[in-house]
């Protein structure tokens, strides 16, 4: 604007240079006006439990796969007791017949001993089992390679042997992928609700500043700012409070797995004998690059969230 | 420019405000707008702002008919209109030097792209040493000159002023008019709402007067 003129309406001395703000220019929005605090909070809370679910979720599905990669190298083959000259007859047959199955790497009779230990926890110590009718148990290797054909197999053995059966653990197998299952469908729900409500917070919280700011959205109309700068006013706070909260939640998340997965080192709870939490809930790379995630989502859907209701908000104002 | 025509008026189901106002405004001109308080000046500088909507009649602004206007555009047409409002609207949190800013900082400018600039304007109103105090240490006429600068400096074709001698002592006024007859020399079209008749009288110019809710325009 050229209008160094005789209009001019003080006779100051020429403008002293711009002081250099520092920090910029102050923003549109002030950000105490942003309920910061209570909804950093909010966001650390809900992005804690999102963690903790994926965390979970990873390591019971971690584990289920590992058990059930366990079961199924694994067949057995029961004989029921019988005569003693006909039962060692009967279980030379069925390990040889074992052993000319592809896809068998190996086969083991379990001696009275070993079997012995295997009913210990039910039938305590010290017993001597010929005066019992104990199943002898063959134990399969498989080749994980080459999956052997068991239907053939124990079609041929219970044609030649009527007292034998093979148990490939399938249903227990499949019983435990049911149970993984379901608890991957309910941390799914649970992460549903934790973006649910996370969602409701900000937008609350988005409308709460806009009223409060309803004289600077009005000023920023009024010079003829568009909605979407608003929004974008309002956004950069919440994207803050996002993402601080957000990683709150995720490092304490994260820092609790790995309390667990430590704590054995220094002697907490690593005890084999007695399985606890120890001993299985490792989330694994997957689970904490999920929890990462988890944090980078949560500071994107609360950022998108507060625009979203700017934008909703203006468009009732006008 | 603006083009107003049987534009009626009314808040809610309260009695029509404005009625009939039918007139236009030309590129460069100069006018003022008067009437008793309460005769509904605001009214009509809302409608040319795009702040209220007519409850009848038609109005036009640079060729666009206001009602077929959507939000963006809306936000496009008033950066082509200065405002400066009776109550000066200021952010209080923000410096004179970062209020007077706000119309450019809007369109997305970088702050040492228009740092002399609002320094100019800001010292032509006579605000060079208050540049870096918040609004509420301002005195009235102060603010007033601050809420013109935000008005001008975005250049605007038009440029509405609500009583922007309400604020100010005489002296001030009179100071305050020779800015804004300066301005529409330089090609800006004005129109000062004013119930001042002295001021009226120290500059020759159109006047629109609203009686009764009617608009008497004399030439
Ligand atoms: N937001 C509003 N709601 C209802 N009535 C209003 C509103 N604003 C102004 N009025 C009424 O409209 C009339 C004109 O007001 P206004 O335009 O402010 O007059 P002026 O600026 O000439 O003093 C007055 O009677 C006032 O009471
Ligand atoms: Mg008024």
């Amino acid at each position: 604007m050229s209008m160094i003129d005789p209009a001019r309406l003080d006779a100051d001395p020429p403008a002293r240079p711009r002081r250099a703000g520092p920090r910029g220019l102050t923003p549109i929005v002030p950000r105490a006006t942003v309920a910061g605090r209570a909804l950093v909070a909010v966001v650390a809370i809900m992005t804690f439990l999102a963690g903790l679910t994926i965390g979970s979720v990873m390591a019971v599905r971690a584990t289920a796969q590992a058990w059930r990669s366990d079961v199924a190298r694994e067949v057995t083959i029961q004989i029921r007791a019988g005569d003693p000259a006909a039962v060692a007859a009967q279980v030379k047959l069925a390990s040889e017949l074992a052993a000319q199955t592809p896809g068998i790497s190996a086969a083991n009779v379990l001696t009275e001993d070993e079997t012995a230990r295997l009913l210990e926890p039910w039938l305590g110590t010290g017993l001597d089992l010929s005066s019992l009718p104990v199943p002898r148990i063959i134990v399969l290797r498989l080749d994980p390679a080459a999956a052997p054909d068991l239907t053939r197999l124990r079609r041929t053995l219970t044609d030649r042997i009527p007292t034998a059966t093979l148990d490939d653990h399938r249903g227990w197998s499949r019983r435990l992928g049911a149970v993984a299952e379901g608890v991957v469908v309910t941390g799914l729900g649970l992460l549903l609700l934790v973006a649910t409500a996370t969602i409701l917070s900000v937008v609350f919280a988005t409308r709460a500043a806009v009223a409060t700011n309803r004289t600077v959205v009005e000023v920023l109309h009024f010079v003829g700012a568009r909605d979407g700068f608003i929004a974008a006013q309002f956004q950069r706070h919440f994207l803050r409070v996002g993402a601080e909260g957000g990683a709150i939640g995720g490092a304490a998340a994260a820092a609790l797995f790995l309390a667990v997965a430590l704590l054995p080192r220094f002697g907490v709870g690593g005890d084999p004998e007695a399985p606890s939490v120890f001993t299985w809930l490792h989330p694994g790379p997957w689970g904490f690059a999920g929890i990462a995630a988890a944090v980078v989502l949560m500071a994107c859907v609360t950022a998108l969230t507060s625009r979203l209701t700017v934008y909703r908000t203006l468009r009732a104002i006008t | 420019m603006v083009r107003f025509e049987n534009v009626g008026l009314r808040y809610g189901m309260g009695p029509e405000v404005l009625k009939d106002v039918t007139f236009g405004i030309e590129p460069n001109s100069f006018q003022f707008l008067t009437g008793p308080s309460g005769a509904g000046k605001t009214t009509l500088m809302r409608l040319l702002f795009l702040s209220l909507r007519p409850t009848r009649g038609l109005i036009t602004l640079f060729g666009r008919d206001v009602s077929s206007l959507d939000p963006d555009e809306v936000a496009v047409i008033r950066r082509r209109i200065g405002i400066v409002f009776q109550d000066f609207r200021l952010l209080d949190h923000l410096t004179t030097y970062e209020n007077v800013s706000l119309p450019l900082r809007i369109l997305g400018k970088e702050e040492p792209s228009y740092r002399g600039e609002v320094s100019e304007i800001l010292h032509w109103v006579g605000l060079g040493d208050r540049m870096h105090v918040l609004p509420p240490v301002l005195s009235g006429g102060e603010k007033q000159r601050a809420a013109i600068a935000r008005a001008l400096i975005g250049r605007p074709e038009f440029l509405l002023a609500d009583e922007p001698t309400g604020n100010v002592d005489p002296t001030l006024a009179r100071r305050l008019l020779r800015l804004f007859v300066e301005l529409n020399k330089s090609g800006t079209s004005v129109l000062l709402a004013t119930h001042d008749i002295a001021l009226m009288d120290q500059f020759d110019a159109r006047r629109l007067v609203i009686a009764d809710g009617r608009l008497y325009v004399y030439d």
